[in-house]
């Protein structure tokens, strides 16, 4: 079973849900951290990794000699990634997605293709919980294909919990699809709700079973409540507003390992989880 | 006559959850109409709730386009599903002949299907991913988008927002414009750098906050803009705090201030307003800092 942890904006708690849920769930867990532009969850599994490797996306390079000038593969390329004003192309490997027209275009096989690291995985191990962390490399702009390889260690044999990366654009739709179930944190804010919307609509689209979790949550009433029972959509667990939990975050510590009266919540939450999940699927 | 240079500051956090945004509307506050407000979270906008912007003008943001099989052209060849790399292409199974059809969720818009189809039966047509406003506000003139859910080409979006608030900037004779940047370090957030004047970076004292910080100097020091600290909150974790001053010494970024955590943040946030409108002391502090900031930009 594949859980994803997500929302709208950063900030609202998804790596502190995402590693107290693995913790608490006392199970070999496998999480991947798919917030490739700014990984954490290395941060609360601690230690040095255990392996990494680069992750390379294939890129066109031309072979002068062969080149014959055509511009064929400039006027392919929908990135503007190879271009040529009937001279030998220039590549920008920043801009190619890596979807090879050039290369199959090309009358006379001028060009091949060559690895292009665009980050690293990183492999982390703490209790039982195994870490894979995607890195984004510095000034490379494209994080889906990293992700797509992190997930590439999925085992669907295995409880996999993915924490996402904020927002509702590419690299959040590459981390949602395929996962079982999506757990949605935000804050009793207006900006929580405002980010909250967005992300139901997004993980609507993907048509996934969804949850929320309200972080930082005030006694009472609030508009995540209110804006939850008029969209029918049930509400997981509410995190209270503790400064506390903010301190403990703040030093890389996991909740439940410091305060265990609060294993039974993310105990709760995954039961809600697995039955949610499952009658979905019925 | 001397030329007019528009001066760009973006506002970075890494992450969300720092205040960047109410910090970004107090900025807007407190600037005395001297500038244009851009905000280039396009995917997940917030600072129009504190700004309250008067949308004057709207424009379809069009970019990118999607593949699409049509049925009746097509021969079932199955070239084009070889042919993708993103595995878009989805081939239905049936008795009587297979039907092949394209995920638009997976598309990568890269037209390789289309240009190859034996008997261009795929039609690839550009989509409208988002929407451009144009706005005024009572700090004065707002350029703002939104991203359709799940659209690709967010950079784009963002370089545009920023292209269209200098536009706005030279017409009106504005010399600034505030730039409320996104999360993390890929393709919106170098699309908000490249070529701006100063940054901002606002952060928090958590492990996370720092990591984040780290990366994100990375970022502006590569693309070589100069840069300053603001850290908020910064008594959640003092030692964490000097860590991140420090960092931020070591790599040139200027230290603007820290700033306490403050209940008002919230409230400002509840009432739909910045910050600096409901707390005076905050709006005393944060004028210092924006008259800092100005004065560091060249
Ligand atoms: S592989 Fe695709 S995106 Fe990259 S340069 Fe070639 S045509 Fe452009
Ligand atoms: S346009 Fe590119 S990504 Fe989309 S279906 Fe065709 S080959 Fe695949």
């Amino acid at each position: 079973m594949i859980v994803a942890v997500a929302s709208g904006k950063g900030g609202t708690g998804k790596t502190t849900v995402s590693v107290n849920l693995a913790r608490a769930i006392d199970k070999e867990i496998l999480l991947l951290d798919c917030d490739v532009e700014e990984p954490n969850a290395h941060i609360f599994i601690q230690g040095k990794p255990i392996k990494q490797h680069t992750v390379n996306v294939p890129i066109p390079k031309v072979k002068e000699d062969l080149c014959k000038e055509c511009g064929e593969c400039a006027k392919i390329c929908e990135f503007n990634a190879i271009v040529s004003f009937n001279t030998v192309p220039l590549i920008f490997p920043e801009l190619c997605h890596s979807c090879g027209g050039c290369i199959k275009v090309c009358p006379e096989k001028a060009l091949f293709e060559i690895d292009n690291p665009i980050g690293e995985l990183r492999f982390y191990k703490n209790g039982k919980i195994s870490l894979i962390e995607g890195r984004l490399k510095i000034a490379h702009p494209m994080a889906p294909p990293l992700i797509k390889s992190l997930k590439k260690h999925i085992d669907p044999q295995k409880l996999v919990i993915l924490d996402a990366p904020p927002g509702t654009s590419c690299p959040v739709i590459a981390t949602l699809k395929g996962s079982n179930f999506i757990i949605l944190v935000t804050e009793p804010t207006p900006f929580g709700l405002n980010d909250l919307k967005l992300a139901v609509e997004t993980v609507l689209e993907l048509d996934i079973p969804f949850g929320v979790i309200i972080n930082k949550n005030e006694p009472g009433k609030s508009i995540i409540d209110e804006y939850c029972q008029e969209k029918n959509i049930p509400i997981l667990i509410k995190i209270p507003n503790q400064r506390r939990i903010a301190e403990h975050y703040s030093k890389g510590k996991i909740l439940v390992d410091v305060a265990p009266e609060y294993k039974n919540l993310f105990i709760d939450l995954w039961q809600q989880v697995q039955k949610l999940a499952k009658n979905s699927t019925l | 006559m001397e030329k007019q240079k528009i001066k760009e500051i973006v506002i970075l956090s890494g992450k969300g959850g720092t205040g960047k945004t109410s910090l970004t509307a107090s900025f807007a506050a407190l600037q005395k109409k001297q500038a244009v407000l851009a905000d280039c979270d396009v995917d997940a906008a917030n600072l129009y709730l504190l700004l309250h912007p008067n949308i004057q003008k709207k424009q379809p943001f069009v970019s990118g386009k999607l593949a699409q099989i049509r049925q009746d052209d097509c021969t079932a060849c199955g070239l084009c599903q070889e042919y993708c790399r993103f595995d878009a292409v989805i081939k239905q199974s049936n008795p009587s002949r297979d039907t092949f059809r394209i995920d638009p969720i997976d598309c990568e818009g890269c037209g390789v299907c289309v240009h190859f189809c034996p008997v261009s039966a795929i039609d690839f047509k550009e989509q409208e991913c988002g929407e451009i406003m144009f706005s005024s506000t009572q700090y004065g003139p707002m350029v703002h988008a939104k991203l359709h859910i799940g659209a690709e080409n967010s950079g784009k979006l963002v370089s545009l927002v920023r292209k269209y608030a200098r536009e706005v900037a030279k017409e009106k004779k504005l010399d600034y414009v505030i730039v409320d940047g996104p999360p993390g370090i890929g393709c919106p957030v170098i699309a908000s750098l490249t070529g701006s004047s100063f940054v901002i970076v606002i952060t928090e004292p958590t492990l996370s906050g720092l990591h984040d910080f780290e990366r994100i100097l990375q970022l502006i020091n590569h693309f070589k803009i100069p840069s300053a600290l603001l850290i908020n909150k910064w008594d959640l974790n003092p030692e964490v705090a000097s860590q991140i001053k420090e960092l931020g010494q070591k790599q040139k970024c200027l230290l603007l201030d820290s700033i306490a955590y403050d209940q008002s943040f919230t409230e400002a946030q509840l009432k739909l307003q910045p910050v600096v409108e409901i707390n005076k002391e905050l709006h005393d502090r944060l004028e210092l800092i924006w008259e800092k900031i100005i004065e560091n930009i060249h």
